[in-house]
């Protein structure tokens, strides 16, 4: 195989690895751990400047 | 400085708020000396006649200081932070991440002493020479292991996106400063030595190195600190968790690229040039790509703009990198490059780069962590903070607005011909016709620059009050 096949070859390799990522990310099954992970920076309650009117708005989730 | 604060008394926060309160100072001394340079361009007499008062050796003090002392510094305390708060541990390695931070400083130090002394390697954003390159590595080293030892006791089950780009950013860091610091020494007493690279090889480490010193120290690092404090501000989880892991790994792919657009038009090769040229503009897509979800982050509750001027910090250095991440690649067409390079536009989108995007989001970054790391509800003043939004925003315009001006026109001077040949404008005309852009950028520059004081005032402010006693404020 000479170097030009390989690279193409190998550039086609990885537009199929990275279709695939974009694939398994939008893919249903993994909505809900996503969304779960998005969240789950504002849900420890160590925070010194926490009050009332911040608690409730961790509804912004999206697609 | 306080000691432990009743909040988080299992995290490492000592070494957090050491990197955050220098991070302010060496921002001042950075764009300080970037002040006095830019005075210089105008008035050359202000080196005093004093070797190591010269432009070119007092250049690459403004940017060692300004990317790697408070640049760094800003990325150290985040990811200190952040690593800990997004993994619910203490920091790896006890000890370690003290060494971290004393060894991060006396290489500022060792900088700051050796460069206007006239010790360089001549590399750009790569001059400190052989013995501070060694120390750099060492200590760059005990700072992967506290980031990534910390990654592996975690408590929580997944690793939070920010993570994986300050990780990409300490990992790429290493090995780019390795392989471009090469060099042998003359001899073992001497500060001096030659890169083991030569000619066009030489040029294109360099510049794979330059480059990717912005993608992964300027961008992805500073990518992380949005991933964390962009959210943590809004009180909203990002836009979209999804496309954060496609940003992620599109952007790493395509960033380590792009590094030739820095040497069109020169001795090396033409298909890696337009190789750089191709990436950079593909490079396009994962960049907005992120600034969307950065920016999308605040749908729905835009009005906390309103009173929020650190969420405006945020917001805007977003739309600074949108916007330099949009030049970035249309400079790095060819026949956009024959005109813009060596120019003065370069320096133009470096600032918005570096102002607009790096020092806005770090800025914003260090008012949400400050009232955090000393016990604080907010910091001492919000209306100090919206001040120095203001002073920062205006800075940063009207210092990218003169360079452009400047830039397209000495581009377009330099390639005027007669009809003979020969040049319409010698250089000097060109310089005579800066001037007054120069000064521009110097007023715009020192507007900047006194927005940092501001902070540092309030910051000062927010420290000495007794624990507790500031209240969440609003702007009115």
């Amino acid at each position: 195989m000479d170097f030009a096949t390989f690279n193409g070859l190998y550039t086609l390799f990885l537009i199929i690895i990275f279709v695939a990522l974009i694939f398994w990310a939008y893919s249903k099954k993994q909505k809900q751990s996503f969304e779960e992970m998005g969240n789950s920076i504002l849900d420890d309650d160590l925070d010194s400047t926490e009050y009332e009117s911040n608690s409730s708005e961790h509804t912004g989730a999206k697609k | 400085m306080t000691t432990a604060t009743n909040i988080q008394p299992d995290y490492n926060m000592k070494v957090v708020r050491q990197f955050t309160l220098t991070t302010i100072l060496w921002g001042i001394v950075g764009m300080s000396v970037g002040v006095l340079i830019a005075a210089q361009l105008i008035w050359p007499a202000l080196n005093f006649d004093t070797p190591w008062l010269t432009y070119s050796r007092l250049r690459p003090l403004h940017t060692n200081a300004v990317i790697f002392a408070f640049g760094t510094s800003a990325l150290m305390a985040t990811s200190f932070y952040v690593v800990q708060r997004t993994c619910q541990t203490k920091l790896f390695g006890g000890p370690l991440a003290s060494i971290v931070f004393w060894g991060w400083q006396l290489i500022i130090l060792s900088a700051v002493i050796t460069l206007p002394l006239g010790y360089t390697t001549s590399k750009e954003y790569a001059e400190l020479e052989w013995p501070i390159d060694l120390l750099i590595t060492a200590v760059w080293v005990v700072y992967a292991i506290v980031f990534f030892g910390t990654l592996t006791i975690r408590k929580t089950s997944h690793i939070y996106v920010a993570n994986w780009f300050f990780g990409a950013f300490i990992l790429t860091v290493a090995v780019l400063h390795i392989v471009n610091s090469l060099a042998i020494p003359l001899s073992m007493s001497s500060m001096k030595s030659y890169s083991i690279y030569s000619g066009a090889v030489d040029a294109m480490v360099q510049w794979w190195y330059g480059h990717n010193a912005v993608g992964f120290l300027l961008t992805a690092g500073f990518l992380g600190m949005m991933y964390y404090f962009v959210p943590k501000q809004a009180n909203r989880p990002v836009y979209s968790y999804r496309l954060s892991i496609i940003h992620f790994w599109a952007l790493i792919a395509v960033y380590i690229w792009a590094g030739p657009h820095h040497l069109h038009y020169t001795a090396l090769p033409d298909w890696a040039q337009s190789l750089g040229m191709v990436m950079s503009i593909i490079l396009f897509v994962p960049s907005w790509g992120g600034m969307i979800n950065g920016i999308m982050t605040l749908s729905g509750a835009w009005h906390k703009l309103r009173t929020d001027p650190i969420l405006r910090f945020l917001v805007v250095s977003l739309s600074f990198y949108g916007m330099s991440t949009f030049e970035g690649p249309m400079m790095a067409i060819k026949t956009v490059n024959a005109l813009s390079h060596y120019t003065d536009w370069t320096v133009g989108h470096v600032h918005s780069g570096a102002l607009g995007w790096v020092a806005m989001v770090t800025i914003g970054s260090l008012y949400h962590l400050v009232p955090r790391l000393f016990g604080q509800k907010g910091m001492y003043s919000v209306a100090l903070i919206n001040l120095h939004f203001w002073l920062a925003t205006i800075g940063t315009v009207l210092y990218i607005v003169a360079m452009w001006i400047s830039g397209v026109m000495q581009g377009l001077m330099w390639r005027a011909v007669n009809a003979d040949g020969t040049l319409t404008y010698t250089f000097v005309e060109s310089l005579e016709k800066s001037y007054p852009f120069y000064t521009i950028r110097l007023v715009g520059g020192i507007i900047f620059l006194s927005g940092m004081f501001v902070m540092a005032y309030n910051t000062y402010k927010t420290i000495a009050a007794k624990e507790g006693s500031i209240k969440p404020q609003e702007l009115g």
